[in-house]
């Protein structure tokens, strides 16, 4: 893992919220894992919207 | 040639405009809207009061961002009057005629609202868009009790932002717990257990019969003589999708706007999606579902007949105070079978054959929300799309 702050991301389309820290284990996806490492082919958990089309709004640095 | 036409600009008329984008720069695209046709979350709207957010804060994007983003015409402060389907011409309330290719119909829903007597029960308040909610939050401003009526999956999440905000909290519902409807009892007690925990007060088993001035407050009243002084009354008993449109259209409906798995109405070129539609028998007002037929039916206005498919579309009840997410049982019943451990519930439910056809999970256990909705089958099965 690299040493850069983790941010928090929320889906603007049903409020999902993404932890860089927490990662989505549960997803198969590491804690600690970027917004910009997550599969391209990753779909929102709550609201399959696709990670090309997820439109995330940075919630904290 | 004439535009394709999209009656709605909440989640459904939207991201169906998106997807056709994806497939179909040029074709003319048209979106009309009562309201201002803001892009907003709407899962957020009963969440964002604890996170003290304004209305405004809510939409990400104008009407007009929408429209340059979409390559489309936003027309904001519309109201459809009439559709002739024969003649393919929509009918605006001030006169104006508009001819369509296709027709999409993206109304959504009107709140239901149980008749209650009193003289303020005309100041009772439904949040179903982000007006509703800008008209909410300057009721509770200054003010510091809630009374909300109906424990389903959206007062639920009300109680629970309003609390986690530092009002009073009495949650009201006929029904003898929270959320009958979409899980069983083990299920409503945790989340009962949870809204306890921070404070909000419970009346079940008796209907509200009447709102009532008292100074500068309100009294709700409850069928067994139970009176709730409170400031402000949140109604939230479910939706009613909106079908007078297609109704008087000609069109066949039912519970919604009735559309075969092609979001087709009974009339040629006219479909309709979200919260409004009856696909294939089910009324899903959900985001996942309107995702999911947005996008084929995307394609089929781009000229690919696709059927739209649900695969088992988990919900999940945004209650921080007590984590749930509930596979509905969309069709039919089920048994439910309840596993009760100090740090959640995992509630599988089975039908008649002993599938697993829904299930809900609560606490921690909602960890395990992917691994079993891969175990529940679609709820309209892919098949191949022949018509």
């Amino acid at each position: 893992m690299n040493s850069t702050r983790t941010r928090v991301w929320q889906c603007i389309v049903c409020g999902f919220v993404y932890d860089e820290a927490k990662g989505l284990p549960e997803d198969g996806i590491a804690a600690g894992t970027r917004w910009e490492d997550i599969p391209e082919d990753w779909a929102c958990p709550d609201c399959g919207v696709a990670k090309a089309d997820f439109e995330m709004q940075l919630l904290a640095a | 040639m004439n535009p394709i036409l999209i009656v709605g600009t909440g989640l459904a008329g939207y991201t169906l405009a998106r997807e056709f984008r994806k497939l179909d720069k040029a074709t003319p695209l048209a979106l009309l809207t009562r309201d201002s046709g803001g892009f907003y979350s709407k899962p957020m709207l009963s969440t964002a009061i604890a996170q003290g957010k304004e209305a405004m804060a809510l939409v990400t994007q104008s009407a007009e961002q929408m429209g340059a983003q979409l390559g489309a015409t936003v027309r904001t402060g519309v109201e459809v009057a009439s559709i002739e389907t024969a003649a393919r011409v929509v009918r605006l309330s001030g006169g104006e005629s508009i001819a369509y290719s296709k027709l999409v119909l993206a109304p959504g829903a009107d709140p239901i609202r149980i008749p209650l007597g009193g003289d303020a029960a005309g100041e009772v308040l439904s949040v179903n868009d982000v007006d509703d909610y800008a008209r909410f939050r300057a009721a509770i401003r200054g003010r510091k009790r809630v009374a909300v009526i109906g424990a389903g999956l959206i007062g639920c999440e009300f109680a629970n932002d309003l609390a986690a905000g530092g009002f009073e909290v009495d949650l009201i519902d006929l029904a003898p717990g929270p959320l009958g409807r979409l899980a069983p009892p083990e299920a409503g007690d945790f989340v009962r257990g949870g809204l306890a925990a921070i404070g909000v007060r419970f009346h079940f088993g008796s209907a509200p019969k009447s709102v009532d001035r008292d100074r500068n407050a309100v009294v709700l009243s409850l069928a067994d003589g139970t009176r709730v002084p409170t400031d402000v009354v949140l109604s939230a008993v479910g939706l009613r999708p909106r079908t007078s449109l297609a109704q008087a259209a000609g069109l066949a409906v039912n519970r919604g706007i009735v559309v075969d798995r092609f979001l087709q109405t009974s009339a040629p070129d006219v479909f309709a999606l979200g919260d409004a539609a009856e696909v294939d028998g089910l009324v899903l007002p959900y985001v996942m579902p309107i995702m999911q037929a947005a996008r084929a039916l995307a394609k089929t206005i781009a000229g690919e007949p696709t059927a739209v498919s649900y695969p088992a579309m988990p919900v999940v009840v945004k209650t921080p105070a007590a984590p749930l997410v509930v596979s509905p049982i969309p069709r039919g019943e089920g048994r439910w079978t309840c596993t009760t451990s100090p740090d959640g519930i995992r509630a599988e439910c089975f039908d008649a054959e002993s599938r697993l056809v829904g299930f809900a999970l609560a606490g921690a256990a909602v960890a395990e929300k992917q691994a079993l909705a891969k175990l529940v089958p679609g709820w309209l099965a892919a098949e191949s799309p022949a018509a």
